[in-house]
């Protein structure tokens, strides 16, 4: 065995992360760590790539006793890691930051020609001196996966590493990981895209509650029971519905917005039509134009009046509550800083979006206890787990978070809702849930506009769809009548065929 | 013409020249030399991504420390040295109360400069009134003595050419070397320098030291060699034009000599303005024209529309002072606005640099101030 783990056991104040783990992985083995929120994973890869020690149990490494202090003991005996939220320097150059992540110094030009032959050999293809802010979210996965590669790891730990990608980049990368695996390195693979572990793990491990609940072989699994298994109950499958579009609430034309962040990007003549009763989804890489289109819909980059039409009237100039007094209310994809105020109570939250279209505030007052009450119906229609109204944002977890953030705006009885990334982050079961009331909230005559980057969700949810790339958006086409792969030729920046 | 300026119209304008190479440029480069030492070592501790306003502090203490040193053993060598100490101790105190303790950085580094200005001023009260030793200046024979060039490149003390070896040194250590890289990485992004196994206290620590040492050794130079002299309060802002000079040259060592000889050039002009009772309609009329004419060299390469609106707007006004100084040739403002210039014009040109954006959001670093906590 090259990994050999057991009665593994990490606790934190109030909470036990770790306990009693125990698994192995052969060389050359892609072994799928599996898990919902919360359940474990991450403490786990941080105490195998040294970044916590663990309070009890053994690792060993090829046979040997194994207690890294440090990254870079990790780094020493072989095992190296690939972060799901990549840790890069945008305004670094590709070069420059795997240099970073080598412990011996390397000259220049020595490392340039070493980055061009490994990115050759496993079919990475990459610049050694573009800045990293330049590149797509892809080609930073693979200069994350050459840092790790030259120091020739024998295990190679990856977070995530698909939930950012188009399906084609993942097809790429799964090749490389299949390369690798047959050279002898050994994948610890993490993920809850439990179709990618069917097709590409020889093993998992299963953890619930930061305990081992069960090691299968995927393939003999159904995604239905690997998601079972990781949440200890069934899964109801959710309701069809098929909606029959209203009238037009909101209409963008040929809108358009240049940015001045040197990392932003411009929207160039998007046209987009939203009808009562209606789920629209937008795919699209990270970073192709999302964070901008968003804040043009709630009202924080204003453009020309005529540009968007709520109700058919011009309010491309208005500000984000002359919006939400008139129904457009969103939900932006950062929790915490964006959608809520880390430091804030609940309480404070709710008032800061729903001032205005709930008749929080007379004349300059603000009526707390009615906000109070408001964030106490939205606690308890979502479910979101809380000690009470006056616990700050920061201390819910980020599904608990992301059901208020969701939960705040729906029970405003929105027109039109824009929500990006609705379920990032957030596990299967919570998911579920924010899912279903954006679907029942279009049921009641709402227009919803869902902005994601996890295409099976947009697949699940939408009524029509379309593609954001650079900036510019796709014709919408009615969900059903568009394959897979022709999303993803869109995603990488073609047409559609 | 020359009437309208003041001068005296015998005033031929090779003399002019030599003047102003001679005497003007050697003084504005020494005037400049403070701001060099103190903005290049701001400069690395911002790279490092810490936001330290407490420069005018570190250099106060620098100043009464070096002077009371030079002063007790007579080398002003020994002086400079434990003013670098001086000033890196001072900010060590900073260091350990916002990287260790966590607390706010922008209200530490404006305590630091109250406590280091309250301090000096305790340190250097029997002080007033004393000249201190000398400096040595380079000295060499033939060359020093040379007309015009000597006095414009070999007459200066050690320090100004040590201050500018720093800069290069500074730049050579951030682009080219391994630890360089590291620092900026740190600035960057400090919870990825983290992840990676780097030590961001530690390095942001010895950030801080060195800008701490550069802004003493700056302050020492004011009072051993640009006053010479120790008066309670003499940085003057100093410290505070220093810091706007890194934002001015966004972060980029070679541009922070070119700030710091503008700032110290507007303030030398504005000296011999006062001392010379000239007009300043007039002045104000030559630096418009001189900086329309920079523009329009500019605008060649770029050839935007609103660039030569620019230029026309300012060539405008260059006119318009010149033909306003023709109407009252007597005009003399009172002094205290033209000690206003140096601080007036550090706001003009920090309100022009925002103007830009991307450059500044290019090169500034990402974690500039934020508090770093390494939660597992």
């Amino acid at each position: 065995m090259l990994l050999d783990i057991s009665g593994l056991r990490k606790a934190y104040p109030g909470v036990v992360a770790n306990d009693d783990v125990a698994f192995d992985i052969a060389p050359g083995e892609v072994h799928a760590l599996l898990g919902e929120n919360g359940a474990g994973k991450s403490t786990l890869v941080k105490m195998i790539y040294g970044l916590v020690q663990p309070d009890a149990g053994h690792m060993r490494l090829h046979g040997r006793d194994y207690a890294p202090t440090s990254p870079k003991d990790a780094r020493a005996a072989g095992v190296s890691m690939v972060f799901q939220h990549f840790s890069l320097f945008e305004a670094l150059s590709v070069r420059e930051n795997i240099a970073l992540g080598l412990d011996e110094a390397v000259a220049p030009r020595t490392l340039s020609d070493r980055i061009r032959t490994v990115s050759r050999d496993y079919g990475l293809p990459l610049d050694p001196d573009r800045l990293i802010g330049d590149l797509s979210v892809g080609e930073r996965q693979r200069v994350e996966i050459v840092r790790c590669l030259l120091q020739d790891p024998r295990l190679l730990i990856m977070d995530e590493p698909t939930s950012v990608l188009t399906p084609q980049e993942v097809e790429t990368l799964f090749d490389t990981l299949r390369l690798l695996s047959k050279r002898g390195v050994a994948i610890l693979y993490i993920s809850h895209k439990l179709d990618e572990i069917r097709v590409l793990c020889d093993r998992a491990t299963i953890l619930r509650g930061g305990k081992v609940v069960a090691t299968c072989l995927p393939r003999d699994e159904t995604p239905r029971s690997l998601a079972e298994m990781m949440i200890g109950t069934t899964l109801a499958d959710p309701p069809v519905r098929r909606a029959i579009p209203g009238r037009t609430l909101l209409k963008l034309t040929g809108l358009s917005l240049p940015t001045d962040d040197p990392f932003g990007v411009t929207l160039s003549g998007i046209d987009l039509t939203l009808r009562a009763g209606e789920v629209t989804g937008i795919a699209g890489v990270a970073g192709n134009g999302q964070d901008e289109l968003v804040a043009v819909l709630s009202g924080e980059a204003l453009v020309e009046a005529g540009m968007i039409r709520f109700d058919n009237a011009p309010i491309g100039t208005l500000g984000p509550n002359r919006r939400r007094s008139l129904g457009l209310l969103s939900a932006p994809e950062e929790r915490l800083g964006h959608a809520a105020a880390p430091e804030m109570s609940l309480t404070d939250n709710t008032m800061l979006t729903g001032r205005v279209r709930q008749r929080l505030s007379t004349q300059g007052f603000l009526k707390w206890n009615v906000a109070a009450n408001f964030a106490r119906a939205v606690i308890a229609q979502f479910d979101v787990r809380t000690p009470g109204v006056d616990t700050p944002a920061r201390a819910l977890s980020g599904g608990n978070l992301q059901k208020f953030v969701i939960g705040r705006e729906v029970m405003q009885k929105p027109r039109v809702l824009v929500v990006n990334q609705p379920t990032w982050g957030v596990d299967a079961a919570a998911a579920a849930a924010i899912r279903q009331s954006l679907r029942d909230l279009a049921a009641t005559g709402a227009s919803v506009l869902v902005i994601s980057q996890d295409l099976d969700e947009l697949m699940e949810m939408s009524d029509q769809f379309a593609v954001i790339a650079g900036g510019r958006l796709s014709a919408t086409r009615p969900a059903g009548s568009i394959s897979i792969e022709e999303i993803g030729r869109m995603m990488g920046g073609g047409e559609a065929a | 013409m020359m009437d309208v300026i003041g001068l005296s119209a015998d005033l031929s304008l090779v003399t002019a020249l030599s003047y102003l190479l001679s005497v003007l440029l050697p003084t504005m480069i020494i005037a400049a030399t403070p701001l060099v030492l103190a903005s290049t070592g701001e400069l690395v501790v911002e790279k490092s991504g810490v936001l330290n306003l407490g420069v005018e502090g570190m250099m106060i203490m620098g100043a009464v420390v070096g002077f009371i040193v030079a002063v007790e053993s007579g080398t002003p060598v020994a002086g400079f040295v434990v003013a670098a100490l001086a000033g890196a101790l001072l900010a060590l105190i900073f260091g350990f109360l916002t990287q260790v303790l966590l607390s706010n950085q922008v209200a530490t580094g404006l305590a630091l400069t109250l406590f280091g200005l309250g301090l000096a001023a305790l340190m250097g009260q029997t002080y007033t009134g004393i000249r201190p030793p000398q400096t040595t200046r380079l000295d060499i024979p033939e060359v020093s003595n040379f007309p015009i060039l000597g006095d414009m490149l070999f007459s200066y003390d050690w320090i100004v050419y040590f201050a500018l070896a720093l800069v290069g040194a500074v730049w050579w250590f951030l682009n080219h070397t391994r630890p360089g890289l590291v620092l900026r990485a740190v600035g960057e992004n400090h919870d990825a320098a983290h992840a990676l196994g780097y030590r961001v206290i530690t390095i942001r620590l010895a950030a801080i030291a060195f800008g701490g040492a550069c802004a003493g050794m700056g302050g020492a130079y004011l009072s051993l060699v640009r006053v010479p002299n120790w008066s309670e309060g003499m940085t003057a802002g100093i410290g505070w034009i220093a810091l706007a000079i890194v934002v001015f040259a966004s972060w980029k060592p070679g541009r922070v000599i070119i700030g710091a000889w503008l700032f110290g050039g507007v303030t030398i002009l504005q000296i011999n303005i006062q001392a010379a009772n000239l007009n300043i309609l007039a002045i104000a009329a030559i630096v418009l024209a001189l900086v329309t004419v920079v523009m329009i060299a500019f605008n060649l390469r770029t050839k935007s529309r609103q660039g030569w609106i620019r230029v026309a707007f300012l060539g405008a006004l260059a006119l318009l002072g010149w033909a306003m100084a023709l109407t009252w040739p007597d005009f003399r403002l009172d002094s205290a606005y033209l000690s206003m210039t140096p601080y007036l014009t550090t706001i003009v040109v920090l309100v022009a640099i925002s103007g830009d954006r991307t450059r500044a959001a290019l090169n500034a670093p990402a974690s500039l101030g934020r508090v770093f906590h390494a939660s597992n």
